[in-house]
């Protein structure tokens, strides 16, 4: 409902104002739901911290300690490479409603093809061709993962949060029995591959230790970003993931989107794991599954699917997730306990987007979309509406 | 030499129906309390965590109660108490079921993880066996009423085994005879309806909720106990996402429910009966055919499977 | 008939009732008195806030001031429940029947607070009121099943189930054929004799003047006025007429007076609109057959064609296949068989935006689901139909001055009431956002145009301004397809009509005298046996 106004030509003084306090309003109101939910979390955990016997105040000081204090930084921003480029992997294919719950098996994929081969093509070629080789290697391994559940989903109409689930763990699975067969360091009786010598690793920025896998991380993050809000291809996602049969009417084509939304999210999974193998480890053994993907996904909620601004909460989840690993080490707690943290600050999400809701402002983190695309695939539904 | 390879069959079936019961029967519980949630039009993607809920919580009861039915009563506490998060949030306030399911997924793993590390890495107990409960008459055929392989004989199950398919005829007949059989559907085909018939859509799917939460904590409960002997963090493998496929499958109906979880213990126990049968395949290649196979199942059968129309959307009454 | 002494205590009176939504003021200070035996009337347009206050009666709205009394007792309604225990049973526009649950089961919903269901006393209940009312239900078919006319009669019995004494109907003749229409009111006359008292919501004045005993007219949130039962009886229809116009529209009652709705009998043509005999043809089908999707059913070999100038409709009740239809001729959902043609070409594998170009659009029914998307700004809502299009985007890169400037020219154009044409066009009043989508479909030279539904839900102000650009859109040389569920829509603004029947076209009437009669006749008639 509308206020009864007609649009007109100038601006008038008053409505400008009004312009300016509305923004003014969704401002904060856009602060409060991105910051509360994490803020009340940190509270929350420090409670818990508490209940187990801990000292919150000694965690949390060693979380800063092991993030950011002297150079520590530096290794919160080496984890923040796979982080974003994942963080824009799922921001791509929420935009199209579609779940993408794989990205676990995607990523270990392309980290496992890029270890068995990445220690012989940095020998055999110009180190540079070498990289952008394997990050395109990886790219294309764990986009090709995704074919599977894009396929079924855009003919069949198969639900694909289960079918992607299954591929992860069908991955994973896959990833070990490479890793133990054909990638397999004969050198070592250990379970990996040949670990790439230092200096045929991604090379540091300047300055820094941080490898420049960051700085594909903040390219790729800003194509993805341009593509979904400037381009008609990033429209014509919007318009999918708003409602697919919005999608019908407008003459998009679903099934293709479906195919390339879903290509792209696992292209840019599989950029991570380059990124963090030929810049961090240098080699891959079975039995690792890092599982960055599960504490992402609420930041890319909390993001409002923007992949620009996605990057603070990544930073502040890389602080978290560097800082908390020696935190947790050092009270002698699990470091799973990050996924408590991460879960709270989902659950704090939905709440404070209850509120925000009765106070009528803003649009929801998720679309509703996202919600349909779930039910999907499963035979004969009534229409509900 | 004939009469061996004729015992050597009848150890393989009787093992891989045996193996597919111990593995299946968490799915099982786990898989008809989701048929009821599910039937009333609430979709609980948190499955995975409420079942680690169960499992750890019953660990703890059976260990320090030294009772099995403290382990069970314990596991169907921590379910009840992580579904309880669900209806508040998505039941009474009518917030987004996928999201807070998966919240709390990622909070039952960490937080079961996190406590059974800091109270038991160190010593990593072992659960005594549970007792089996012998049909009797039926135990005294042999083969398949002996212990194969340390597992339990066809017809020597736990207790809880047999009480669990008991439920499922019960949940059959509720389904189709009772008002609350009724109200259920109503809730999850269209709860305006339900509403304007003068019967609460939220506290139907209160209930259902709540009562999903007992089942998966009875079956992860039942995981440590009986399957696994003890608690470790993540137990449950994909266990819960599992549940939510068959419920999804067996369209709400409990005994089809029992049949596709124990198909799928079967496949989940595949690789100890690959070894009896001597052949030799790598873990990580048979743990694959499960997964596999749900993939396999969701193309051949979803097309059938039918979902209830108000599934996972909030009701509010006068919405339009 | 006897009528009931005006003396008697209302069964049921609300007293100032007033109820605000967040932007409207639904119900402003009401009083209605609701007596026995007597069949009363709430007539206003769309948006006049009948509904809200049919809610209030049945439970599901509370007031935010004022008093219901119940045989002469202050009685608040909080819940459907007490609405039920108090006595009120409602029948609601949009069916409450559970379409995968058989008749019986849905009587049975809610009945008890045993644990079995008791179906043998479900099934007398069901025999007992079924002859009361004189109609013929089976109880074990699935209410998905039953024709639209049965289905209502099931919602009376649902209504009437646990013995109530007032029957609330909202909107009963929306869907419903005139023999259907005179079913219903069969059976309202016999529950009036019984005693029952009756309100029946409707917008349609002829239906107000023909049903009812007494008439309350609502007007933006206010009671207007009413005509009680002595003086409907008394003055001639066509009096009455003028002045139910008079207080619903007021000054307006001019611009408004030709609509259908406002008919104080079932629309005739008032004037033969004439197609030349030798009009070229525009737009063809030949033998389409397009699949159903999910619960919808599709259509088979459908054929007919549409002159330049010329306004088709289609009639048909829901669920006859019109969505396929619609979809297929935009390109949008594909044909199995058959073929279109535009001016002669074949265009049945052309895509959406192909036809788009050659002038061929639709105006889909589903206007927030389907025709809009709701987080996007009015202006691209415009131009969602030419996603990568010159001038609007180049190498696919948004231009957003373009749009915005022309979409400002749109808005004027159409008369859209948005604050900014960068409002989310989900903030917007149905009415507005039904003339965001006129305005897309009806810029860029449009030639054809496919209607579903539209005025369905639109005050009777925007109704009339959407019928009128549909008139000019044929006057100027282009021609349309209206395809609707309103008799009274379609035989005011039709040259032909044609019946979709279960998926089958089957027959075509021309516009005139007892045009609604016979197209009645058709829709209700047994398909006959495939050619």
């Amino acid at each position: 409902m509308s206020s009864e106004s007609t649009t007109g030509g100038g601006i008038a003084a008053p409505r400008a104002r009004r312009m300016r306090s509305l923004r003014a309003e969704r401002l904060v109101d856009v602060v409060i739901r991105s910051v509360g939910p994490v803020l009340l979390a940190l509270g929350a955990g420090a409670l818990l911290l508490f209940a187990l016997g801990r000292d919150p105040v000694t965690f949390y000081r060693a979380v800063w300690d092991g993030g950011v204090a002297s150079g520590a930084w530096q290794d919160s921003a080496i984890s923040m490479a796979p982080f974003l480029l994942i963080a824009a992997g799922l921001t791509v294919i929420f935009r199209a409603n579609i779940w993408n719950l794989g990205y676990n098996g995607q990523f270990l994929l392309g980290a496992a093809l890029v270890s068995g081969y990445g220690s012989s093509l940095v020998e055999h070629v110009p180190l540079w061709l070498a990289f952008v080789l394997l990050f395109l290697l990886s790219g294309a391994v764990a986009g090709a993962w995704t074919i599977v559940p894009a396929i079924l989903k855009a003919r069949f109409g198969t639900n694909e949060i289960i079918t992607t689930l299954m591929m992860s763990f069908i991955g994973i699975d896959l990833a070990s029995i490479l890793i133990k067969g054909p990638f397999h360091d004969p050198t070592t009786p250990l379970p990996q591959t040949a670990v790439i010598p230092f200096d045929k690793m991604l090379p540091p920025i300047p300055g820094t230790r941080i490898h420049i896998g960051l700085l594909v991380a903040f390219a790729a993050v800003i194509v993805v970003h341009y593509v979904l809000t400037r381009t008609s291809w990033g429209l014509r996602l919007q318009i999918m993931g708003a409602n697919p049969k919005a999608a019908g009417h407008f003459g998009v084509s679903v099934r293709r989107l479906i195919v390339v939304s879903f290509f792209a999210s696992g292209f840019l999974v599989g950029l991570a794991a380059t990124a963090d193998i030929m810049g961090l480890w240098g080699y891959i053994r079975t039995g690792w599954n890092p599982a960055y993907g599960d504490t992402i996904i609420p930041f890319v909620f909390l993001a409002r699917l923007n992949a620009l601004a996605v990057v603070p909460f990544i930073a502040f989840f890389a602080v978290v997730y560097t800082g908390g690993d020696l935190a947790a080490q050092q009270v002698n707690l699990s470091s799973d306990f990050l996924y408590v943290l991460v879960g709270l600050i989902l659950l704090f999400m939905t709440v404070i987007e209850y509120f925000g809701r009765r106070r009528d402002l803003g649009a929801s983190y998720l679309s509703p979309g996202l919600r349909q695309s779930l039910l999907s695939g499963f035979g004969r539904r009534k229409a509900s509406e | 030499m004939i009469l061996a390879s004729q015992v050597w069959t009848q150890i393989f079936w009787t093992s891989a129906l045996a193996g597919g019961l111990v593995a299946g029967v968490p799915i099982m519980f786990t898989a008809l309390g989701e048929s009821i949630s599910e039937r009333a039009g609430v979709l609980n993607i948190g499955l995975e965590g409420m079942m680690l809920a169960g499992a750890y919580c019953g660990f703890l009861g059976a260990y320090y109660g030294h009772n099995q039915w403290l382990g069970y009563l314990a596991g169907i506490g921590a379910g009840v108490l992580a579904s309880l998060v669900m209806v508040v949030l998505c039941v009474w306030l009518g917030l987004d079921q996928i999201v807070v399911g998966i919240a709390i997924t990622l909070a039952g793993e960490g937080l079961t993880s996190v406590l059974y590390q800091n109270r038991f890495s160190s010593s990593q107990p072992q659960l005594p066996n549970v007792p089996s409960a012998a049909i009797p008459g039926l135990d005294r055929i042999p083969v398949l009423g002996k212990p194969i392989n340390g597992q339990f004989p066809l017809f020597a199950q736990p207790l809880i085994v047999y009480l669990g398919l008991g439920f499922a005829l019960l949940l059959t007949w509720i389904f189709r005879y009772t008002n609350v059989g009724l109200n259920l559907r109503a809730a999850g085909e269209r709860p305006d309806a339900l509403d304007a018939a003068g019967i609460s859509v939220v506290s139907t799917r209160s209930y259902a909720v709540l009562a999903t939460g007992a089942l998966t904590g009875l079956g992860g409960a039942y995981l440590a106990l009986a399957g696994a002997g003890g608690f470790q963090p993540f137990i449950t493998q994909g266990q819960g996402y599992m549940a939510i496929v068959i419920a999804m499958l067996a369209r709400g109906r409990p005994i089809a429910v029992v049949a596709f979880s124990l198909m799928f213990g079967v496949a989940l126990s595949l690789s100890t009966l690959l070894q009896i049968a001597g052949i030799n395949l790598a873990p990580e290649v048979v743990n694959i055919i499960p997964f596999a196979a749900i993939i396999v199942a969701l193309v051949l059968f979803a097309r059938r499977a039918y979902l209830p129309p108000a599934l996972a959307l909030p009701y509010v009454r006068g919405a339009r | 008939m006897s009528q009931p002494s005006a003396q008697a205590t209302p069964l049921v009176e609300l007293r100032g009732i007033t109820k605000a939504f967040p932007n409207v003021l639904a119900n402003d200070d009401i009083d209605l008195a609701l007596r026995a035996g007597e069949i009363h009337c709430l007539l206003g347009e769309n948006g006049a806030g009948k509904s809200t206050l049919i809610g209030i009666l049945s439970g599901l709205v509370k007031p935010d001031r004022g008093l219901i009394l119940i045989d002469g007792v202050k009685t608040p309604i909080p819940s459907p429940r007490r609405a039920l225990e108090l006595g009120i049973g409602t029948v609601h526009q949009h069916s409450t029947l559970i379409p995968a649950l058989t008749v019986l089961e849905n009587l049975m919903l809610g009945d008890s607070r045993r644990l079995r269901l008791d179906q043998r006393n479900a099934r007398s209940r069901l025999a007992e009121l079924s002859a009361q009312l004189g109609v013929e239900i089976d109880p074990d078919s699935k209410a998905a099943d039953l024709a639209l006319g049965h289905q209502q009669q099931v919602e009376i019995v649902k209504a009437l189930w646990r013995g109530s004494r007032l029957l609330i109907l909202d909107e009963p003749t929306s869907m419903l054929t005139p023999q259907g229409v005179a079913e219903l009111a069969k059976v309202l006359g016999r529950l009036k004799e019984s005693g029952q008292a009756v309100i029946f919501i409707t917008h349609k004045l002829h239906e107000a003047l023909s049903l009812a005993d007494a008439i309350s007219i609502l007007r933006r949130g206010r009671l207007g006025g009413e005509i009680e039962a002595t003086e409907l009886a008394a003055r001639p229809h066509s009096e009455l007429r003028a002045e139910i116009v008079r207080i619903m529209f007021g000054e307006e009652a001019r611009a408004v007076a030709k609509v259908a709705e406002l008919r104080e009998d079932l629309a005739e043509p008032e004037t033969a609109r004439r197609v030349e005999e030798d009009a070229e043809v525009v737009l063809e089908l030949q033998g389409l057959t397009v699949a159903g999707e999910g619960s919808e059913r599709g259509v088979a070999d459908v054929s007919f064609t549409l002159h330049q100038g010329e306004i088709l409709g289609i009639a048909g009740m829901d669920g006859s296949g019109q969505r396929a239809l619609a979809e297929a001729i935009a390109g949008q959902r594909r044909a199995s068989h058959g073929h279109v043609s535009l001016y002669g070409g074949d265009v049945t594998r052309l895509t959406v935006s192909a036809r788009q170009k050659l002038g061929l659009r639709y105006v889909t029914d589903d206007r927030l689901g389907e025709g809009t998307v709701g987080v996007l700004p009015v202006s691209l809502n415009l131009f969602l139909k030419r996603v990568g299009e010159r001038p609007y985007w180049r190498h696919g890169r948004i231009q957003r001055a373009v749009i915005d400037e022309r979409a400002a020219e749109l808005v004027r154009e159409f008369d859209v009431r948005t604050p900014f044409v960068t409002t989310r066009v989900s903030t917007l009043s149905g009415g507005n956002i039904q003339k965001v989508l006129l305005a897309r479909e009806l810029s860029f030279e449009p030639k054809v145009v496919v209607f579903h539904k539209p005025t369905y839900g639109l005050d009777v102000k925007t109704t009339a301004t959407v019928r009128e650009l549909i008139r000019r859109l044929a006057e100027g040389g282009g021609a349309a397809v209206v395809i609707s569920t309103d008799l009274d829509e379609l035989v005011e603004l039709c040259d032909r009509i044609g019946v979709l029947s279960r998926g089958q076209l089957v027959g075509t009437v021309a516009n005139g005298p007892d045009a609604a009669e016979r197209i009645g006749e058709l829709m209700i008639a047994e398909r006959t046996a495939a050619a």
